[in-house]
């Protein structure tokens, strides 16, 4: 089923209606995007949802799996892919699916999402990326362009900006993509790409944070905002033919990076058998 | 020699405790290398892969304790060890798991600090962070042996406490236990009880991952077993959903520290030498009370009615069983190489007639039993 097709009532076999709604999220949050093509993408691969684990950390983002009937874990702030690989390690048959914000991954969670990637073990990640932090009321982060105001860069944020992407790929991810909320169609195919690759999943998820973000630097509600996001996103295919001034002020969407490197739960059994086969030596 | 001295070995701590959680069926170890706690995790790194277990070094403490509450929350018995950096490290994900009730075992191998402190050498000053280091307000369980048998058991009773009661269990060693070796004979399987968490087989709809049972301790479903539930460090309702209402709040709060608080008759173990008619009292734990065993030979012999009490579970704090042993005693010794943790607790409990003398040694070397001798020698004039 595509975006379009997948009825309200299917939409409803993924989610946990009775305890957890209403959700915390603003009105025209891009989450809500997001987590609709999270669940779309797993009714497309015909997931078994006992075999589903999500976890997330502290955030705006990470709330997302509370909403969700899978295995949940709701953990600490920027610690989810620790979690997440002491899960999948545990048990590689499940498949495990990390919630995050920019913040979370990138500033606190910075080290664990560096190794997770260097790793490149088999947790898909989807990091929604709306360069504030939200739920604490719109502090910059990692992900904040210089000179962009927030409640602790009041006078323009002076620091550099991290990229995601590049991160994730330098430091050896074996699948790196960048969505948009916009972009829904095309997101939910990453996100299926991502879980059906084997290692290091990153869809870096550029969203609207019109709640802050947007109020604070006059970039008006979130459908202005999600306007901007389209006219800034370029697909790596028509990023080709453009010139490198026609990409001053763009972002690359699409699969940006991906390789067929070995995959960590499946060499730590490959060890253990290569240890069995001479007899524990 | 006969058969059950051929099957001694020569042990040190650290390897007794990697053994104890062997014998105890730990399937998952994810740890950070640390001085000097180290050996544990090397011997987990060599032995895991041959027994169907999972080993991963992690990239911090931090990282170390999330890998295992996830393991765990797969339904791994679960452990990691380190030190005091390490420890405090651990002490955010170590919230989380007192919150979300999951089992795993946290070997902490004391040496001197504050910060990076004295990485080789001796201390016991981590005795109140293993109850209080982590924010909020939780119920700890904490063991502590004295030996490098003691280490083997004891660890192997951290593991059935963390399964029967969910929570972590912190094992405080010190530098000269986990390096110290000694011989003991490792147990045949089956001659000691392993205990694993229940696992629930009421139908999906029935099961609540937080149910507050009569018993307090309620079956455990694991990810991937058919039972999807929610984990969350906020406080949550009996389903583990995020909750602001007061009574869910207090039911939760009342639940992690009344499931300890129950049964702790079942948690506490201490030990004791000579206390029958003894009016003076030698109270230490770990390294410490084993100079004091001596100490307190030395002083019999000089016919002074002294005798010890070591306590092996020192969380929670064994407040009726010492007020019961400090009935007829008139002064009791707190050996303890800190500037006075477990001191405060014994003044709490202390009868009004028992004067509390506080024993202290914070320079990295053990407190010797002439050291202990000669304070009890000054206290019974």
């Amino acid at each position: 089923m595509t975006a379009n097709t997948l009825q309200s009532e299917r939409i409803h076999h993924y989610l946990r209606p009775k305890k957890s709604f209403p959700n915390v999220w603003c009105a025209g949050c891009g989450n809500g995007i997001v987590m609709g093509a999270l669940i779309r993408a797993i009714d497309h691969l015909g997931l078994d949802k006992d075999k589903v684990v999500v976890v997330s950390g502290i955030g705006c983002s990470s709330r997302m799996p509370v909403y969700l009937d899978f295995n949940t874990l709701h953990t600490t702030h920027g610690r989810a892919l620790a979690f997440a690989t002491g899960v999948k390690l545990a048990k590689p048959n499940l498949k495990v699916i990390v919630i995050t914000g920019d913040g979370d991954a990138l500033a606190i969670g910075g080290n664990h999402f560096i190794h997770a990637c260097r790793r490149n073990i088999d947790i898909t990640t989807i990091l929604i990326d709306n360069k504030i932090y939200g739920m604490t009321g719109g502090q910059f982060a990692p992900t904040t362009p210089e000179g962009k105001i927030a409640t602790t860069a009041p006078y323009g944020n002076y620091e550099k900006q991290f990229d995601p992407v590049q991160l994730a790929i330098g430091s050896g991810a074996s699948y790196v993509a960048r969505g948009t909320v916009y972009h829904v169609a095309p997101l939910e195919r990453m996100i299926i790409g991502g879980i059906q690759k084997k290692g290091f999943a990153l869809i870096d998820t550029i969203s609207n944070c019109h709640t802050y973000y947007g109020r604070f630097n006059k970039e008006g509600d979130a459908v202005a905002m999600i306007n901007d996001i389209r006219k800034q996103a370029v697909s790596v295919k028509a990023a080709a033919t453009m010139s490198e001034d026609k990409l001053i002020g763009k972002f690359l969407t699409g699969v940006i990076h991906e390789t067929d490197a070995t995959e960590f739960c499946d060499e730590y059994q490959a060890m253990c058998e290569r240890v069995l086969a001479k007899g524990g030596k | 020699m006969n058969s059950k001295n051929s099957k001694a070995r020569l042990l040190q701590g650290n390897e007794a405790c990697m053994l104890g959680a062997l014998y105890a069926g730990v399937e998952f170890f994810g740890g950070y290398p640390i001085t000097p706690s180290t050996e544990i995790a090397e011997g987990m790194a060599r032995e895991m892969p041959k027994r169907g277990g999972k080993f991963i070094q992690m990239e911090d403490e931090i990282a170390s304790m999330a890998s295992i509450i996830g393991a765990s929350n797969a339904g791994c018995k679960s452990m990691t060890a380190t030190s005091g950096p390490g420890f405090s490290l651990m002490q955010e994900n170590l919230g989380y798991a007192y919150m979300t009730e999951t089992p795993c075992v946290v070997i902490n191998v004391q040496r001197g600090g504050p910060s990076t402190g004295l990485p080789t050498k001796v201390g016991q000053s981590d005795t109140m962070q293993a109850r209080w280091g982590t924010h909020g307000d939780y119920t700890s369980i904490t063991v502590a042996p004295s030996s490098v048998e003691g280490c083997f058991y004891e660890t192997v009773r951290a593991f059935n406490l963390a399964e029967r009661f969910l929570t972590p269990v912190i094992v405080l060693l010190d530098e000269v236990m986990a390096h110290m070796r000694e011989m003991m004979v490792v147990p045949e399987e089956g001659e000691i009880e392993v205990f694993k968490r229940h696992r629930p087989d009421v139908p999906r709809e029935w099961y609540r991952h937080f149910e507050i049972t009569p018993s307090l301790v309620s079956p455990m479903a694991s990810f991937g077993q058919g039972y999807r539930y929610n984990v969350s460090g906020l406080t949550h309702d009996q389903d583990g959903f995020p909750t602001a209402k007061p009574k869910e709040i207090v039911d939760k709060l009342n639940k992690l520290r009344r499931k300890i608080e129950r049964y702790s008759d079942e948690i506490i173990k201490l030990r004791t030498e000579k206390m029958e008619d003894a009016h003076i009292a030698v109270f230490s734990y770990g390294i410490v009370a084993r100079t004091a065993f001596q100490a307190v030979k030395m002083a019999r012999e000089r016919r002074i009615k002294v005798g010890a009490i070591q306590p092996l579970t020192i969380w929670p704090f064994p407040d009726e069983q010492l007020r019961d042993m400090l009935k007829n005693v008139r002064k009791v010794i707190v050996a303890e190489l800190n500037m006075g943790q477990l001191v405060h607790e014994i003044r709490r409990v202390a009868p009004r007639h028992t004067e509390v003398i506080p024993l202290q040694r914070y320079d990295g070397n053990v407190m010797t039993p002439s050291e202990i001798f000669d304070k009890i020698r000054e206290v019974v004039k």
